[in-house]
């Protein structure tokens, strides 16, 4: 979390609200669910990682520096001209992207394609979807639930970051999603409720998910948007915004977010003693 | 007439045959797939009607049924593509690419999926479905894309060889298919090379440059206008991405004066990519027959064509205007 803030600062521009709330997602995958390895990005019988919201690339960036696909020092470079990191991730750019997005909602059909044609070839890899919550807004995630239930792709695991915030307010304001829950399993889904921030329910679910037969599995990941950050936490205003450009009244001045928020990360809001820098 | 190239001899006789296009994409369809195991086909509820059921009778296992998703059809094919499959995906060319334009943008042409999109019943020729059914933005809409290949094919044997031509290169492209039949004009061995176009006749007063079913209707208002001593040259431009700009220049060099001819929106169509061409490089008079910022209507295929001026009398009569406006600018 300190590295896509950091990231992020340096950017100056980029989302902060969805990074921070999927980084214990994101860990659980790179650093014990995927079969991947960082050294070879594309090692054929990899899992595969498709990132429908690609606008919360920076968390997957840091995990995959840390996972040791690239340097973190790269990171800094996020968002600048010629760098690999791009806004919105381009997989021809960086190697150990599968796909490229930013415009919502097509990354579960992807992910489906993917999944499909694994099974055509009898290959026993793994893909995975992550999507946001306020893409479901989309027609072809709707789509994509009919085609990958159709065809029992039980070979995928879609997780959604259900934050309840989208750009212009919460979910359930702008486009109201629920009952979540009922529509993926009328859909023919094998549905999961987690706390997206407990590392041991994350990884269960992923485990319990490859154990079902016969559907796609979703789990339905319940997290806070700009975990970690007080001033950021629960609040759609942060979504698209890093620390340091936009005033708020009740947050810290602007010349002070970014600080504010690595402290708040490193101090896990203040519990720990001794902050070290 | 060309002879190296072999075209039908039968071209000028009344009784010419006719086959659609799409039907020449089915059998290049099944003939790549008995080439190619990595080639699958993916359809949006419209398999028999883009003659994809050739494919999926033959290899029902490689063969995908979307339903009426026109985006997922082609993010899904993203997918397969990314595992190293060769996916072609159908529908009519007003949903595919006309409703998923995004998705083939992102999921493909940025993310440099191997890719085929193939929309069939493009035009006003598709008659009575009117104007929702009857594309006419496609050419403009793919050719305007990086990485994209836009192919329109004359005939139904061109649009066979077409197909295994795009089955065996890596990258995206979209193939406009029409759904009424049209005259047989090349033969099985008349060459067919992405990115070149043909010289089907020569001739040195004016180039007409025409892609699709058009190149007929171009070589018979030739034949037309030599009886009154006007020599065409008639340029069949299946591939209107990348477009031969080398033979298209070179015939605009020696007629000095050309004409476009296709069954879609000149604005941002082959008449959009060849203005652009001699613009830039070598300006000569032109005219650009096709759909002027229109849309079409119902009515038989034949009664459309003529009453949006897509027919040979037509092109003779703006050969006779552009002949005038070459002579002027002399």
């Amino acid at each position: 979390r300190q590295d896509i803030i950091k990231m992020l600062v340096e950017a100056g521009s980029g989302h902060s609200a969805g990074p921070l709330g999927m980084a214990d997602v994101f860990t659980a995958l790179y650093f014990d669910i995927l079969h991947h390895r960082p050294k070879q990005p594309d090692w054929p019988e990899r899992d595969l990682v498709v990132l429908s919201n690609g606008h919360i690339t920076p968390v997957r960036y840091a995990v995959m520096a840390r996972a040791g696909y690239f340097p973190v020092s790269e990171l800094m470079t996020l968002r600048k001209l010629g760098s690999r990191l791009q806004g919105h991730p381009e997989r021809t750019k960086l190697p150990g992207l599968e796909t490229t997005s930013g415009p919502l909602g097509s990354g579960l059909s992807q992910a489906c394609g993917m999944a499909l044609a694994l099974r055509m070839d009898d290959q026993k890899r793994w893909v995975y979807c992550l999507m946001g919550d306020g893409e479901l807004d989309e027609g072809n995630i709707w789509e994509a639930a009919m085609f990958g239930g159709k065809n029992k792709l039980n070979n995928l695991t879609a997780i959604i970051d259900r934050n309840n915030i989208q750009i212009d307010g919460p979910t359930e304001q702008v486009m109201p999603l629920e009952d979540l829950r009922a529509k993926w399993e009328a859909f023919g889904w094998h549905v999961q409720e987690i706390d997206g921030h407990n590392m041991q329910e994350i990884i269960d679910a992923c485990y319990l998910a490859k154990a079902i037969e016969n559907k796609p599995s979703l789990i339905i990941a319940h997290t806070i948007p700009g975990k970690g950050v007080g001033y950021m936490e629960y609040d759609y205003r942060w979504h698209g915004n890093p620390p340091g450009t936009q005033e708020i009244a009740g947050d810290p001045a602007k010349a002070d977010q970014a600080r504010v928020a690595l402290h708040d990360l490193r101090t896990l809001g203040g519990r720990i003693e001794g902050e070290h820098e | 007439m060309s002879k190296k190239l072999n075209l039908n001899p039968k071209l000028y006789d009344k009784d010419v045959e006719q086959e659609p296009t799409r039907a020449g994409f089915g059998r290049g369809l099944l003939a790549a797939g008995k080439r190619d195991n990595r080639v699958v086909a993916l359809c949006a509820d419209l398999t028999v009607s883009t003659k994809m059921d050739l494919f999926a009778k033959e290899f029902p296992e490689r063969f995908v049924e979307i339903g009426v998703a026109e985006q997922n059809l082609v993010t899904v094919a993203s997918g397969m593509a990314h595992m190293g499959k060769v996916p072609f995906v159908s529908s009519y060319a007003a949903f595919s690419p006309g409703r998923n334009w995004e998705q083939i943008r992102t999921t493909i042409c940025l993310n440099e999926a191997n890719v085929k999109i193939v929309g069939s019943h493009a035009g006003v020729s598709v008659g009575p479905d009117g104007a929702t059914h009857q594309m006419l933005e496609d050419i403009a809409l793919m050719r305007v894309l990086p990485n994209m290949r836009v192919v329109v094919p004359c005939d139904a044997i061109e649009a066979e060889k077409a197909t295994q031509t795009l089955a065996a290169i890596d990258g995206a492209a979209y193939l406009r298919l029409a759904r009424e039949k049209t005259p047989i004009i090349t033969t099985t061995a008349t060459p067919f090379e992405l990115g070149k176009a043909q010289i089907f006749r020569d001739g040195k007063d004016l180039t007409i440059v025409a892609c699709g079913p058009m190149v007929y209707q171009a070589l018979i208002a030739a034949d037309q206008l030599a009886k009154v001593k006007i020599d065409v040259e008639v340029i069949n431009c299946p591939v209107v991405k990348p477009l031969d700009w080398v033979a298209i220049l070179a015939s605009a060099k020696r007629t000095g004066a050309v004409m476009t001819v296709e069954e879609g929106q000149i604005n941002g169509g082959l008449g959009g990519a060849v203005a652009e061409l001699l613009g830039e490089h070598y300006p000569v008079p032109l005219i650009r027959v096709g759909m002027a910022d229109r849309f079409g209507e119902s009515g038989a295929p034949d009664e459309l064509l003529e009453h949006f001026g897509l027919t040979a009398p037509h092109i003779v009569k703006h050969a006779h205007e552009l002949v005038k406006r070459k002579g002027g600018n002399d």
